[in-house]
């Protein structure tokens, strides 16, 4: 078996005395959705700033199997070396750049590789051929990642005056704009409606079945998690406490013991186990 | 939405209260020099005049606003008129006939029969705020890092010159990208201290900033003459052509070689000109700027410096090119300044220069070139204009910039202009 696209072993990230995540061990592939859930404060989002560069973790491997570069310890770059080597990631709450148009949000992702082709912006600022062809692709990009998020009417428009629902699509497309190997998604469905968040699920199967880029997603709308996922880590007081496919995470007395505290006669379904959690508080915030 | 008479009254009783506090020092005690020294009189009628006056005006004011109100709401409100992509809105092609016209007046200002030595000093002091502030915009407005010592670059462009033609003899035109590069390379020095200071520590260590230039200026007395300043600043010429009556020694001069009559008004336009020059180069140098990767990347720092370094823009690039950009207009500044004035001292560049400059900016609307524009003339102009008001013209000032800023809460021109459109074709 070939090495998997991100391969996260013992990670454990210390705030002081408190232990927010203790030696979990979890994967990514592409071409997979794998999800990462368990109840509000369970440090899912502090794997996330590990895995994507915010946090420096105290101890384990974060090691990504890029095409390219080879094998690379994200945990040894800088924080925004990370999102370069493709690991990029969204935010629980909602992190535009406001008062610029949804294409300007988008052509910022493609910062990178623009910078390169304006040569340090002197290229740019001389107005030479290569920068103008190197800028009309860029916006190329930009025009299809908008006509595939649906977002055409509102390309002009400051993203800081849309909608919520809408909001979300950019942040994702903005995303998909740096051209990721691994996209991570931080409750990418809070907020949404039932039909938003059934039309995200399919934007992100759609994505991963056109693009074969591997998405890692934390998310509590069960209903979204255990229809698109391809495999389920389940986490609680920063320790992995599953991990599997939908149909075993189901049914695996650990979860179920996690999300409701004491083993019930009756099994609830998973959406209603969800609901506790979301009622139980609002701790994991960025 | 109308208010009741006692919330009315109760507001301009607190207004007419605070009115009697401040007026008891301002203008109820008045001191005047009598046989046997300086004698305290009051004037409590003036006082209970002042008074009086601020809570009929507050009570007035009142019954203004909600009569406006109700006129406002009556109006059917217009529907605003879907604007096709890429089609300029009305807005911006007024803001780009009002710069064509400013261009072709500036352009034309030294030539025309009404201009004399005060205008063109005027509009050359105009230009220079205008250079300065243009600089600041890329740091403040664009990138959204706050700098309340930007004086610093105006006096290390205006030092380098003086020190550089002092010692190496160099002219003005040598000096002026020199400056420009050293003040950059102070302007990145700053950045690094700063990089994880934001909001008030950001503000404090840039004003520090500022005033350890001044009083290293002001100290160093072998190499800058401390206060006596350094003087004998060479004029600049054109192309080896010198404005004085008496060229300099291995120069010609303009008068003699154009056959026009020597006048010291020329040197007056012809330094009009090249600050002229200077501000159309900076400005579209900034304007391209901010539709490039970098100063993107400038305007991305302002909105959400935490979403920049997800998508894998090195924050720390940003900041320093960020202060080194601004920094270099602000020595490009000094630089013409030094030669302006052919006199520098550390008096030119107080904390003052620096919250005048900020002004413009925040007044300007942050970010909008045009913007700033506006506000440096005014900002420079209303204290010139208000000279008849002798000593009452500063309060006329603060009383303009406030209204201003109730008026305009963003600066006169707050709405930002998209760097590119798209275009809906195939969508």
């Amino acid at each position: 078996m070939s090495e998997p696209l991100l391969n996260v072993t013992g990670l454990t990230m210390r705030f002081g005395g408190l232990v927010a995540v203790d030696g979990v061990n979890l994967s990514a592939d592409t071409g997979r959705i794998t999800a990462l859930i368990g109840p509000n404060g369970a440090g899912k989002t502090t794997i996330f700033n590990c895995l994507t560069g915010f946090y420096k973790p105290t101890s384990g491997e974060l090691s990504l199997a890029h095409p390219t570069r080879g094998k690379v310890s994200l945990q040894t770059l800088p924080g925004y070396q990370v999102a370069r080597h493709g690991v990029v990631r969204t935010f629980q709450n909602i992190r535009l750049f406001p008062r610029m148009t949804v294409l300007e949000n988008l052509l910022v992702a493609q910062h990178v590789g623009l910078m390169r082709k304006s040569v340090l912006g002197v290229a740019g600022l001389l107005g030479l051929k290569g920068w103008r062809t190197a800028q009309r692709d860029a916006i190329e990009r930009a025009r299809f990642w908008i006509n595939r998020l649906d977002l055409g009417a509102v390309a002009n428009e400051e993203a800081g005056n849309l909608s919520y629902g809408v909001q979300r699509r950019v942040e994702i497309a903005r995303a998909m704009n740096t051209d990721p190997l691994l996209l991570c998604l931080d409750e990418p469905a809070a907020g949404l409606n039932p039909r938003e968040t059934a039309a995200l699920g399919e934007l992100l199967q759609g994505i991963r079945a056109e693009f074969g880029i591997g998405i890692l997603l934390i998310e509590h709308d069960m209903k979204l998690v255990m229809g698109i996922s391809d495999h389920i880590h389940v986490v609680e007081y920063g320790r992995k406490i599953a991990e599997g496919t939908p149909e075993q995470i189901r049914t695996d007395e650990r979860v179920i013991k996690a999300y409701l505290g004491e083993p019930d006669e009756e099994e609830l379904p998973p959406a209603v186990a969800a609901d506790i959690a979301d009622v139980a508080g609002e701790g994991d915030r960025v | 939405m109308a208010t009741p008479i006692e919330t009315k009254l109760k507001d301009s009783a607190a207004a007419a209260g605070l009115a009697l506090v401040l007026s008891i020092p301002f203008i109820g005690l008045h001191t005047i020099s009598t046989d046997q020294g300086l004698v305290v009189e009051s004037r409590w009628s003036w006082v209970a005049w002042a008074v009086g006056l601020v809570f009929i005006g507050r009570l007035l004011l009142g019954f203004a606003r909600d009569a406006l109100a109700a006129r406002a709401a009556s109006r059917p409100k217009k529907q605003a008129k879907p604007v096709a992509a890429g089609e300029p809105t009305l807005a911006a092609r007024l803001t780009r006939a009002f710069m064509a016209v400013a261009l072709l007046f500036a352009v034309t200002l030294p030539f025309m029969p009404y201009s004399d030595r005060y205008i063109i000093d005027l509009g050359t002091t105009v230009l220079i705020y205008i250079l300065l502030a243009l600089g600041l915009n890329v740091t403040v407005g664009l990138a959204g890092l706050l700098d309340l010592g930007f004086v610093a670059f105006y006096a290390i462009g205006a030092y380098s010159f003086a020190l550089l033609s002092k010692f190496f003899g160099l002219d003005f035109w040598v000096c002026l990208p020199l400056s420009g590069l050293i003040a950059a390379l102070f302007g990145a020095l700053l950045s690094l201290p700063i990089l994880r200071l934001r909001g008030d520590y950001l503000a404090i260590v840039t004003l520090g900033f500022g005033e350890i230039t001044r009083i290293v200026i002001l100290n160093w007395q072998s190499l800058t003459g401390g206060p006596n300043g350094v003087s004998g600043i060479p004029r600049p010429g054109l192309f080896g052509l010198s404005f004085d009556r008496r060229p300099p020694e291995g120069m010609g001069s303009f008068h003699e070689l154009t056959g026009i009559d020597f006048s010291g008004e020329h040197r007056l336009m012809f330094l009009y000109l090249i600050v002229l020059a200077l501000v159309c180069l900076v400005a579209w140098v900034i304007n391209r700027l901010r539709a490039l990767p970098v100063g993107r990347a400038w305007e991305a720092l302002r909105e959400d410096e935490i979403a920049c370094r997800s998508l894998g823009i090195n924050p720390t690039a940003s900041k320093v090119s960020a202060y080194a950009i601004g920094g270099m207009m602000g020595g490009f500044a000094g630089c013409f300044f030094a030669a302006r004035q052919g006199f520098v001292s550390p008096e030119s560049f107080g904390f003052i220069e620096s919250a005048l400059i900020l002004a413009i900016v925040v007044l300007g609307g942050m970010g909008s070139q045009v913007g700033v524009v506006i506000a440096a003339l005014f900002i420079v102009m209303l204290p010139e204009l208000g000279r008849e008001f002798a000593d009452y013209r500063m309060i006329v000032f603060g009383l303009a910039m406030i209204t201003i800023m109730v008026w305009r809460p963003g600066g006169l021109l707050s709405t930002r202009v998209p760097t590119v459109k798209l275009d809906q074709k195939g969508a």
